[in-house]
């Protein structure tokens, strides 16, 4: 069943944006208890400003099905960026919304570990939405949680095709997950207790829907860059567009 | 010296016969209700370790393969019957502790000291009768607290049942957290229920002997649970200190034994062990014992050198106290250390020879009765052996840094848990399961376990010798990933065939344990014409065991006497003309 | 099934296999005794009508005998591997002229730090490599072993050398590999769920091969 409602999945977070993480619609339309607020959308793209350094680069020279995918060497996708366009930035809303509850969604987001890397890197998930975590690569990885306000878990899956499914119950941004038979391996889970989160794509575009009419403060983080804020107004049934940008200084 | 302890009659209600059924076998303080209790719950934990044993078989044979009817387990441990790695460390971590902590301890003391010590010294129960209920039903909850770490987040303890820290002290290096914490705690619950048993072994011993029972007229079987008490009682509270300390590490935010916060790892290990290896004698001491009973019984001799014999039990009781740093000759303890560590070991190999030659010596020139008791006697001798000389090699510090920590040392600690400690139980069951239950096991059944056991049990672990030879580790999930180890595998799939095979058998024995209990054949007072004081009494013995206490005439293994025409003397038989046993001129 | 060890390829290699055989030879003889007196008493003696067992009580110089013969025995075996032992592990066991390579363990990975052109550590110039360890043949190499997390066992089968990784404590081993090639190293000391992953190689490089190697990493890192 888990199977078959995978391909369904990635499509529905949007998984498509290439190999450093994609943008992810907010699952507002799956709601399954709680019908959507509204339908404002907040869409745009974060930009980055400046040199962006060069990213560490990983041995993988001793694990075999890893070279295969990426040769022995292979840079750290910690800084993706295309044309001043950011990707792996998580952005959610942290202010202006009406109370809960919210519409809690109803499909699992998904971490898969390919080449000894996560994918997405970065990504989001509702208090109580099961994050999904699968396992791609005919060796064995451990997926260790490492948060500060949840309760962590330290799991393994030994063969290919493996899959785990956890959530958690306390809104943390961002809980680092990592694996320590590669210990390059990190990827970063967003826990919010609202739906409208996003992460930006290899274009450093994002959206966030199903929110009703309203200003609303926006935070962005990056893994390296850290966090930044901005405002935004929206009428229901619009598209409001946002632009968010880091500063990567002279490298 | 000896002396019948009229003051120190238990104070258990004088009208027996009225007892409750509850006061009776549940709540009961007679020490042979208690000694089946004890025999019932380990028992149970038998099985458990057995079958945590076969999860793990399966994983090793046929690795990440999906295991037949595994698909029953949940999910964090075996998806889709898959095992886990860290469920397999559950298993190797929870295997251990219930085969030390509660079958093979708890069979050898909690089962046989009880039942036997009165028994044999000729008292009515035990010095302390309520203390020893409570040694029982203190025992049971530390059970179910084990067991109930397989139900927890996070899994049961993961970090071998030597709990090794900082794996074990810091739950982020596992993901296990109450598990381990339960782990602690069950263990400092089962030591008090041991040191409250310990404490009634050693005061029953020393004031309740029957008139008579001088120290050197007591059986092997009770000089050597008389050490056990001993080192049980000194060595438990260390454990528990431990455990504690251990407890603290994970909950409260000490760091005994965290570098981070100025901990050493290396003081788990010295304390662990400076407990452990009192513990490896526990676990083999009164088996020790009871075989020599057994065997003398079999052999219908006295027990050879009864007094070196009784010496070895003693030095094997001391050393057992200044060789724990052989399990750390790797560790990065200070290697001039290792030196003396390594002679006091060696020097084990001396009682130990001492006790085999006198093993032989008894059968020597004897009269020979194939009972099933007694095979199982000469299987504990045969396999003990084994497990004796592979100690030597782990003794010498410049071999053990290659076989340190692989399958050689599995091997060995195989030989002597099961090949010694567990074939002398099965011969101790059956030789007093008519005493306990008044009716004989099926010696016909007894033999098909025997002999399966014995052939199983070979194919099971000799083969594990092989694998650490060629440098296999223990404690791997997966051996198949490592290039070096695959030429190995076909044996570890016998292995697993072999041990599954081993389960099997034991289904014999415990058919033919619960069948006998009811339809058994009625068992006379002395069934296999022993000469201890506890077959003067009835099968089962009532409670106070003797309406008359017994004296004592004679040493404890005076079979084929010159003094008397049958080949069996007991120890409370008074003879017409004051006749003094060769031993004791 | 084997008793023969697998073929070893460091200096002291030799000398571990050969108390390993010799303590083979003495618990075989030893077994051998025992099992077979055991069973020739077993069957000897079997209970046959109208034979009476022998009662006698023992026998001092027997006593004196079995106590005696193991005592020389074992303290034989002990003087043999305490003087190997510390040749191996004593005070100055380390010869002085051995390359120091530092190896930090941590769940699951050994990673191997060389000194760089200096020979020293903490100077900058160290490059790391991922689970594989390259030494050069026949040269004394010093590893000090770190852990970042949990107890790990440095366990190289081939060299004969086992030595636990111990978090706050920074334990130095050596060794002296005779022929060139790859071997296996793993990880003896159960450290959580990767355990069994924890494996990596020691490639034992012919010395000019090694030369140009860490030559061709030392201008790597002087380049940066």
């Amino acid at each position: 069943m888990k199977r078959l409602l995978l391909p369904a999945v990635m499509l529905l977070i949007g998984c498509g944006g290439g190999e450093s993480g994609g943008a992810e619609s907010a699952g507002g339309e799956e709601a399954a208890s709680v019908a959507p607020l509204g339908t404002a959308v907040l869409a745009g793209s974060v930009n980055l400003t400046g040199t962006p350094p060069d990213n560490p680069m990983i041995d993988m020279s001793e694990e075999q099905a890893c070279v295969d995918a990426h040769g022995a060497t292979t840079a750290d996708p910690v800084v993706v960026a295309n044309d001043g366009k950011l990707a792996n930035v998580f952005v959610r809303v942290v202010g202006g919304l009406p109370g809960g509850p919210y519409p809690q969604p109803t499909q699992p987001a998904v971490v898969d570990q390919q080449g000894c890397l996560y994918h997405p890197r970065v990504l989001g998930v509702m208090v109580g939405q099961d994050l999904e975590i699968r396992n791609s690569d005919p060796m064995l990885h451990n997926i260790k949680a490492v948060p500060t306000e949840n309760r962590g878990f330290n799991i393994s899956q030994p063969r290919e095709g493996m899959t785990s499914s956890r959530s958690f119950d306390t809104p943390e941004v961002m809980v680092p997950l990592e694996c320590n038979v590669h210990g390059w391996m990190k990827a970063y889970v967003g826990v919010t207790e609202n739906p409208y989160f996003a992460t930006s794509g290899e274009d450093g575009g994002f959206s966030i829907g199903g929110l009703p009419a309203g200003t609303y403060q926006l935070e962005a983080w990056h893994e390296l860059f850290g966090t930044t804020t901005t405002e935004v107004t929206v009428a229901d049934g619009e598209t409001a567009t946002v632009e968010l940008s880091f500063d990567a200084g002279t490298g | 010296m000896a002396t019948m302890a009229a003051p120190l009659e238990p104070a258990s209600e004088p009208h027996a016969h009225e007892l409750s059924f509850v006061k009776r076998y549940i709540f009961s303080t007679d020490h042979k209700i208690i000694g089946i209790q004890f025999l019932l719950l380990s028992l149970v934990g038998l099985f458990v370790g057995g079958l945590l044993a076969m999860l793990m078989r399966w994983q090793l044979g046929f690795p990440t393969e999906p295991m037949p009817g595994g698909g029953i387990l949940p999910e964090t441990m075996a998806p889709g019957g898959i095992l886990l790695p860290e469920f397999y460390n559950s298993l190797v971590t929870m295997h251990g502790t219930f085969m030390v902590f509660f079958a093979i301890m708890p069979l050898l003391v909690g089962v046989f000291a009880n039942y036997l010590i009165p028994l044999k010294i000729g008292a009515p129960d035990m010095a302390f009768p309520r203390l020893n209920m409570a040694s029982f039903w203190i025992a049971v909850p530390a059970f179910v607290l084990m067991v109930s770490g397989f139900f927890v987040e996070g899994g049961n303890a993961g970090a071998g049942w030597t709990s090794y820290a900082p794996l074990s002290a810091n739950p982020e290096y596992t993901g296990v957290s109450a598990g381990q914490q339960l782990w602690c705690v069950s263990l400092v619950v089962l030591g008090l229920s041991s040191i409250l048993g310990a404490t009634n072994y050693i005061t029953t011993i020393v004031n309740m002997r029957a008139p008579g029972m001088q120290w050197f007229r007591m059986p092997l079987s009770i000089w050597s649970l008389f050490i056990t008490a001993i080192l049980t009682l000194l060595a438990i509270p260390i454990l528990s200190g431990a455990a504690i300390m251990l407890l603290f590490d994970q909950t409260l935010g000490t760091h005994f034994f965290l570098p981070p916060g100025g901990g050493q790892p290396l003081l788990w290990q010295h304390v662990f062990w400076f407990f452990g290896h009192p513990e490896v004698y526990i676990l083999i001491l009164p088996a020790m014992g009871m075989v020599s009973d057994i065997i003398a019984n079999g052999s219908r001799k006295p027990v050879f050198g009864y007094k070196s014999m009784v010496y070895a039990i003693i030095a094997i009781g001391f050393l057992g106290w200044i060789v724990w740093g052989h399990h750390m000759f790797q560790s990065g303890m200070n290697p001039l250390l290792g030196t003396t560590f390594m002679v006091s070991t060696l020097f084990i190999a001396v009682p130990s020879a001492i006790k085999t030659f006198n093993w032989l010596g008894t059968m020597w020139r004897g009269s020979v009765h194939f009972t099933v008791p007694m095979l199982h006697a000469c299987a504990f001798v045969a396999m003990f052996v084994i497990g004796g000389l592979s100690g030597v090699f782990m003794a010498s510090a410049p071999v053990d840094i290659y076989i340190h920590d692989t399958y050689f040392i599995v091997a060995h600690i195989h030989y002597v848990l099961f090949g010694g400690s567990l074939f002398a139980l099965f011969g101790a069951i059956t030789f007093w399961y008519p005493k306990m239950f008044g009716r004989m096991m099926s010696a016909r059944w007894g033999y098909a376990h025997f002999f399966l056991t014995f052939i199983f049990y070979n194919m099971t672990f000799f083969p594990m010798h092989g694998l650490g030879v060629g440098g296999h580790m223990r404690r791997i999930y997966d051996p198949t990933q490592y290039e070096f180890l695959q030429p190995l595998q076909p044996i570890n799939t016998f292995i697993t065939i072999s041990a599954f095979l081993l389960f099997a058998t034991q289904l014999i024995f415990a058919v033919n344990f619960i069948v006998s209990w009811f339809r058994g054949a009625k068992a006379s007072a002395n069934p296999w014409n022993d000469t201890g004081l506890e077959w003067t009494t009835p099968s089962p013995p009532p409670h106070g065991n003797w309406e008359e206490t017994p004296t004592v005439y004679h040493p404890p293994y005076e079979f084929s006497s010159p003094l008397v025409e049958e080949d069996s003397l007991m120890q409370s038989q008074r003879l017409e003309q004051p006749a003094v046993s060769q031993a004791e001129r | 099934m084997s008793w023969l060890l697998p073929p070893g390829v460091s200096t002291f290699a030799g000398d571990i296999d050969r108390i390993y055989y010799l303590i083979l030879w003495i618990t075989g003889v030893a077994f051998f005794i025992v099992e077979a007196g055991l069973i020739w008493f077993l069957i000897k003696y079997r209970a046959r009508p109208g034979r009476k067992a022998h009662y006698t009580l023992g026998n001092n110089v027997a006593e004196v005998v079995w106590t005696a013969v193991p005592a020389v025995v074992v303290i034989m075996i002990g003087v043999l591997s305490g003087g190997l032992w510390n040749q191996l592990r004593g005070r100055d066991a380390i010869p002085d002229d051995a390359i120091p390579v530092e190896v930090r363990a941590r769940q699951f990975e050994w990673n191997v730090t060389y000194p760089g052109s200096d020979g020293e550590f903490d100077t900058g110039d160290e490059f790391t490599t991922r689970n594989r360890l390259r030494i050069p043949v026949n040269t004394p190499v010093v590893v000090y072993l770190e852990s970042e997390d949990v107890i790990h066992s440095f366990f190289v089968p081939a060299f004969r050398v086992k030595q636990d990784v111990v978090p706050g404590m920074r334990i130095a081993v050596w060794f002296e590999a005779t022929v060139a090639g790859d071997y296996p190293l793993e990880c003896a000391e159960l450290c959580g769920n990767g355990h069994t992953t924890m494996g990596g190689t020691v490639s034992v490089l012919p010395q000019e091969e090694y030369r140009r190697w860490l030559t061709e990493q030392n201008q790597t890192i002087a380049a940066r």
